[in-house]
């Protein structure tokens, strides 16, 4: 098991350098930089401000300084916030994003796998019609649709609920945001989780284990659950992926201070630094994301052998 | 059965024989279970009228898309001439919303196409030539995997430019990857199967292994996964439109409509709801009908 975890860490350093290269040249290629302001500056100034941040040097060695620093933990300072180094700037921001997408996660989790074991067990009947159409409507309504339209109905007509903003992450703010996080993912876990139990139920096992008169119950929680959820636990990467974009959006609407308003404002700006932590924050998420599922499948499935 | 005796040499019933060795083929068989799947009928028939409002429907409004009105502004539906309405600038929303809807369908089809071209080449070699070159081609997959496809695309973005070509190639070269890892996959697994080796020793040569075995059945999936990326291209691009990235004023696309509806949804609730009613009927359609096929013509979920 540790060996299996150590070799996988081993593994993903590459695959993050990898992708902090690509992203580095992809972004010193963009026309611009992040000193064009509203003001021109005289060539004199821009030359000394290029010279403070390092980046009168060649491309490659600018490449090499940002790596041995990213190695010492340090993601330089931003061109932009003047004062604040990137990590400053992560650390200040990512608690929204992350409430935000640990709950909507946990929560689709558990809605969407009650919602599709429920309807695997009666399979063809009004509740697993219901379940599939819910289904079906989560992941065909995005995320900018159902946003407007709750804040319109249930902020701005009934005036239930905040229609914007973070106010310390107090409850009432956070239901609209994670509500609309969460129904997506509620819709493609309850599909997923309904495929795999459906498929289990036909298995062998699961006849033997009726054959043996277990009772109903137990065969769905202890036999047929472990088996069918494999399916979902392989989505947990790219659920994280889709967490992002839709923080994105959802941090937008509702005007939160999350991580997301960085992401794009940054690049269009050019702060080169902000760009780069937001890239080796979310690889490095998804990359321990994956490895985590890998382990559970690992842990569920007793036929994987972790090598 | 109709009960014919077969006797040595007889002809009688050789007909049926060789009718039941024919057999059905494989697209026989997946149309007809499409064509009895009523949800994907139904998606197909809607998706087609959507279609054909979107090429043909812009020649026929009263109003061209970004023709402003300074006396139409915020006029609501079915006044002044506006079936659905008018927006902040008295433009027309019907004609705003058939040509967003025709961006939007343009953008799904040509980017989808381009995700096809690169994922069905990059995996179908990786696949067939195995060994180191496939272990490095699938990890440039997985490296791509892990930059946040967002992230992508607005560095696309900002380096050339936003314009409507780039964005079509932007999301295209992004939505390959799944579709890389599917062909790969399955042509790994069609290369050894029984079925191929069987061909091969009936006498049946490379060319026709590949036309008649390897390429029906890799063309199941990636029909299958076609349908499905469309409406995710879709999505993507109006993700793009709502963060103010992706098509530029006056030109529209299903997001730009619902982000400018977003905005004004206090003051002209019709500009949020027609563009979001048709963003969900065209992206349901669109799985129905990947559903069904996938229904159809996988044989491992029937």
């Amino acid at each position: 098991m540790l060996r299996f975890i150590g070799r996988r860490l081993l593994i993903a350093i590459p695959t993050l350098f990898l992708v902090i290269t690509v992203a580095f040249f992809m972004m010193r290629a963009a026309p611009g930089s992040p000193f064009d302001g509203d003001r021109k500056l005289s060539p004199e100034i821009e030359a000394n401000v290029m010279a403070k941040y390092g980046m009168d040097r060649p491309l490659l060695e600018q490449y090499g300084a940002y790596l041995a620093g990213v190695v010492q933990g340090d993601l330089g300072p931003s061109l932009k916030y003047k004062d604040k180094t990137v990590l400053q700037i992560l650390q200040e921001n990512y608690r929204v994003s992350l409430t935000l997408g640990l709950s909507s996660i946990i929560l689709a989790t558990v809605i969407g796998v009650s919602l599709g074991v429920l309807a695997a067990l009666r399979q063809n009947q009004t509740t697993d019609y219901v379940v599939m159409t819910i289904a079906i409507l989560g992941v065909c309504i995005p995320t900018f649709v159902t946003a407007p339209v709750l804040v319109l109905v249930i902020a701005s007509k009934l005036g239930w609920l905040p229609s914007a903003g973070w106010n310390g992450g107090a409850l009432p703010n956070l239901i609209l945001p994670i509500v609309v996080l969460t129904l997506p993912q509620v819709a493609i876990i309850s599909r997923l989780t309904r495929a795999g139990m459906v498929e289990v139920l036909r298995s062998n096992y699961i006849r033997t284990a009726r054959a043996k008169g277990l009772p109903e119950n137990r065969i769905v929680r202890r036999h047929a659950l472990r088996a069918a959820i494999l399916p979902l636990v392989s989505y947990l990467g790219p659920a994280a992926a889709g967490l992002i974009t839709g923080s994105l959006v959802v941090e937008k609407i509702f005007n939160l201070p999350g991580l997301g308003k960085f992401f794009v404002i940054s690049a269009l700006q050019r702060d080169y630094t902000v760009v780069m932590g937001m890239v080796i924050f979310y690889a490095a998420l998804i990359l321990i994301l994956n490895l985590i599922a890998d382990l559970l499948h690992a842990v569920l499935d007793p036929r994987v052998r972790l090598s | 059965m109709t009960g014919t005796i077969l006797t040595p040499g007889s002809r009688v019933g050789a007909e049926t024989m060789e009718k039941a060795a024919r057999g059905r083929s494989l697209w026989d068989d997946a149309r007809r279970r499409l064509l009895r799947n009523r949800a994907a009928v139904g998606g197909m028939i809607v998706l087609g009228l959507l279609v054909l409002a979107a090429i043909i429907g812009p020649y026929f409004t009263p109003y061209a898309y970004d023709q402003i009105n300074k006396d139409h502004v915020w006029a609501p539906p079915l006044t002044q001439g506006h079936l659905l309405g008018a927006d902040s600038l008295g433009r027309d929303l019907l004609a705003r919303l058939l040509t967003g809807l025709r961006v939007s369908l343009a953008i799904g089809l040509v980017a989808t196409t381009v995700s096809l071209i690169i994922g069905v080449a990059w995996g179908a070699i990786a696949g067939y030539l195995g060994g180191r070159i496939d272990e490095i081609m699938m990890r440039v997959v997985d490296v791509l995997y892990s930059l946040p496809f967002i992230f992508f695309v607005i560095l696309l973005m900002v380096t050339f430019g936003s314009n409507i070509i780039l964005i079509f190639v932007a999301i295209g070269a992004v939505e390959w990857l799944t579709m890389s890892r599917i062909v790969r996959g399955q042509t790994l697994s069609l290369k050894h199967k029984e079925f191929v080796e069987a061909a091969r020793a009936a006498g049946l040569g490379d060319g026709g292994i590949i036309a008649k075995h390897i390429i029906p059945n890799l063309l199941g999936p990636v029909v299958v996964y076609v349908t499905l990326t469309i409406p995710a291209v879709i999505l993507a691009e109006s993700f793009l439109s709502f963060l103010g990235l992706g098509v530029q004023p006056p030109m529209a696309s299903l997001g730009t409509l619902i982000a400018n509806g977003a905005q004004d949804m206090e003051l002209a609730w019709w500009l949020l709801v027609f563009p979001s009613l048709t963003m969900v009927v065209t992206l349901m359609s669109f799985n129905f009908i990947g559903d069904g096929l996938r229904d159809a013509i996988d044989p491992k979920d029937r």
